[in-house]
């Protein structure tokens, strides 16, 4: 069996009739890791206890007891999620030592699922970044170019996946986290609808924005992990009691009828041209396949980005408030805490433990949030917001699925964009209205730049259609010329 | 305009110890950044109700009972100083 290009169903339909072992898919992929991740730095912690997690899948498959439709695949998760006894940091110094005492719904889920647990990816710091640049633990390299970022935020993802130093893999997404890293490094990434996932055990960024979801190597495989990974979860009420549809054995490749939206205002965007030929073409596939294209327009969508940083930043900052040096993570070095006063204890715990650019979005959320500015910045952006979701709303009743590039070029050079912050967050304007206005999103790669770089291309469907959407890059996935590429690496 | 009066006042409602030279950067850079974002003062929203959550999601209640979860040594093997099971801050009273 080749594991490379082996589905998530093969390996574990493959490991439940003992054709082959969890332990050994396990010792493979680990190995991988230990060759190729010192030149990409995408995974910044191993789990010990990977081998053992493997074994005692294989030793439930020989009681025939039975084990979950992920049997024996491992994965590597974003070091957003908390593994229980596994060291998660949110790539940041103020959580350089943390060791969760429990699991993220989404890790524990896909443990019940079968899947065996690698170790924790890269990231830029508390998901606050386009380029993997901002991590404590050092940049991670794209794995089709080293001189070139994976994006980001989830990095880390996109670089393992693209090389295979896992199955699959999970990221995170407040305002293209995934779908752009996953554009970058050349696989398929699905942000779901907010209140698909549970955000239980997942460190907060921008809570009415954040979701989890699957970053692999196929469209197939992203609905098998989703399946294994959405639905309700007591611990997050915001999660939504609607059933899961079955994506995998609902998973079609005839788009024949179906409407494609395309979005008046992304026109006058300034789009590279090898991004512009990949969107191009994938809409002329969807042509060719027999589905409609329809213009339609999104007004508000031109000011996602400001509304974005807004409200992203002001959520952050009342969430990484909990950093205080008191009860986890880093603590400045003080000599005498008796003489001290608990401003400055904190005021110096979170000035160290902070990287710059976490400490300019607290201050630009702290800024937005206070006296005299609320109404201005965070209340007026949330008002947006809203007209700009019900502009979504309305769209979605002329189409079922909205075409559009995924990020204006592909993966830039590292140190290339990092040094002025507004021209790095105009970056996200394709990816960061899905979040605001709770949509599911998705990155599928279609293209090649010139430098062989890969482009995806990006769906975006209304509220829980995350069916539609997977069908439309399904049927995409199965005419795309570049679905056979390896990175430089591999 | 982020000034530098401002800026130190952020930072302190932050709780954020940043040295001269961050302050002056941020204050340059959050101008640049909010002067831009300024453009959504354009768009019409009186009346509006300001949206939070995204989708229309049934909120989820659960009966308030007392369950089970983690020990007091679970919850303080991760801090950074303690004194048996409590944790050690600055004098706070």
């Amino acid at each position: 069996m080749d594991l490379l290009k082996a589905t998530f169903k093969q390996v574990s339909d493959a490991v439940q009739t003992k054709k082959v072992s969890a332990v050994e898919v396990t010792k493979f992929f680990l190995s991988r890791i230990e060759r190729m991740n010192p030149q990409l730095n995408a995974f910044i912690a191993l789990n010990s206890k990977a081998l053992d997690e493997a074994q005692a899948i294989d030793e439930k498959v020989k009681k025939n007891e039975s084990v979950g439709p992920l049997a024996g695949v491992p994965f590597g998760i974003k070091d957003m999620l908390c593994t229980k006894g596994l060291r998660t940091t949110a790539g940041s110094k103020i959580l350089e030592n943390f060791i969760p005492p429990y699991d993220a719904t989404v890790v524990s889920r896909l443990r019940n699922a079968g899947v065996t647990i690698l170790g924790k990816l890269n990231q830029d710091e508390f998901a606050m970044g386009s380029s993997t640049e901002t991590s404590f633990f050092g940049n991670c390299k794209n794995p089709w170019n080293t001189a070139f970022v994976p994006g980001g935020s989830s990095g880390g993802s996109a670089a393992a996946q693209a090389a295979r130093l896992a199955m699959g893999t999970i990221g995170t997404d407040t305002g293209g986290s995934i779908r752009q890293p996953a554009s970058f490094c050349g696989i398929v990434g699905i942000k779901p609808t907010y209140g698909r996932v549970s955000r239980y055990g997942i460190i907060a960024f921008a809570s009415s924005l954040d979701q989890a979801g699957p970053m692999v190597s196929s469209v197939e495989d992203a609905a098998v992990c989703l399946e294994a990974i959405c639905g309700h979860d007591p611990m997050d009420s915001t999660t939504s009691q609607r059933k899961v549809p079955s994506f995998s054995s609902e998973l079609s490749s005839n788009v024949k009828g179906m409407r494609i939206g395309v979005v008046k205002e992304y026109a006058s965007g300034r789009i590279h041209p090898d991004v512009e030929k990949t969107y191009n073409l994938a809409l002329e596939k969807l042509k060719q396949l027999g589905a409609a294209i329809i213009e339609v327009s999104i007004p508000l969508t031109e000011f996602a980005v400001p509304m974005y940083y807004l409200i992203a930043a002001s959520e952050a900052s009342s969430n990484l408030a909990r950093y205080d040096g008191v009860k986890y993570g880093f603590r400045a070095d003080f000599k005498d805490l008796s003489t001290m006063t608990l401003d400055d204890f904190y005021s110096e715990t979170r000035g160290q433990g902070f990287g710059a650019e976490v400490k300019r979005r607290i201050m630009l959320g702290t800024h937005c949030l206070s006296s005299g500015y609320y109404d201005a910045y965070y209340n007026k952006a949330g008002q947006v917001r809203r007209l700009m979701r019900d502009q979504y709303i309305e769209v979605f009743k002329s189409c079922d699925v909205i075409l559009s590039p995924v990020t204006t070029s592909p993966a830039f050079k590292l140190g290339e964009r990092s040094s002025d912050p507004l021209t790095m967050y105009m970056n996200d304007i394709f990816t960061t209205s899905t979040n605001l206005a709770g949509l599911t999103g998705m990155s599928v790669p279609f293209g090649m730049s010139a430098d062989k770089l890969p482009i995806g291309v990006q769906l975006t469907g209304a509220h829980f259609e995350e069916q539609k959407v997977l069908n439309v890059a399904y049927a995409l996935e199965n005419v795309s010329s570049v679905k056979l590429e390896v990175p430089h690496v591999y | 305009m982020i000034d530098q009066k401002l800026i130190e006042h952020i930072a302190k409602l932050a709780r954020l110890k940043i040295t001269p030279l961050e302050a002056t950067e941020y204050g340059q850079q959050l101008t640049k950044v909010l002067n831009h974002f300024q453009e959504i003062d354009k768009i019409n929203t009186q009346g509006v109700e300001p949206l939070v959550t995204p989708t229309d999601i049934e909120f989820y209640e659960r009966a308030d009972e007392v369950h089970k979860s983690y020990s007091a040594e679970d919850m303080v093997a991760n801090a950074p100083e303690k004194a048996g099971q409590l944790f050690k801050v600055p004098p706070v009273v």
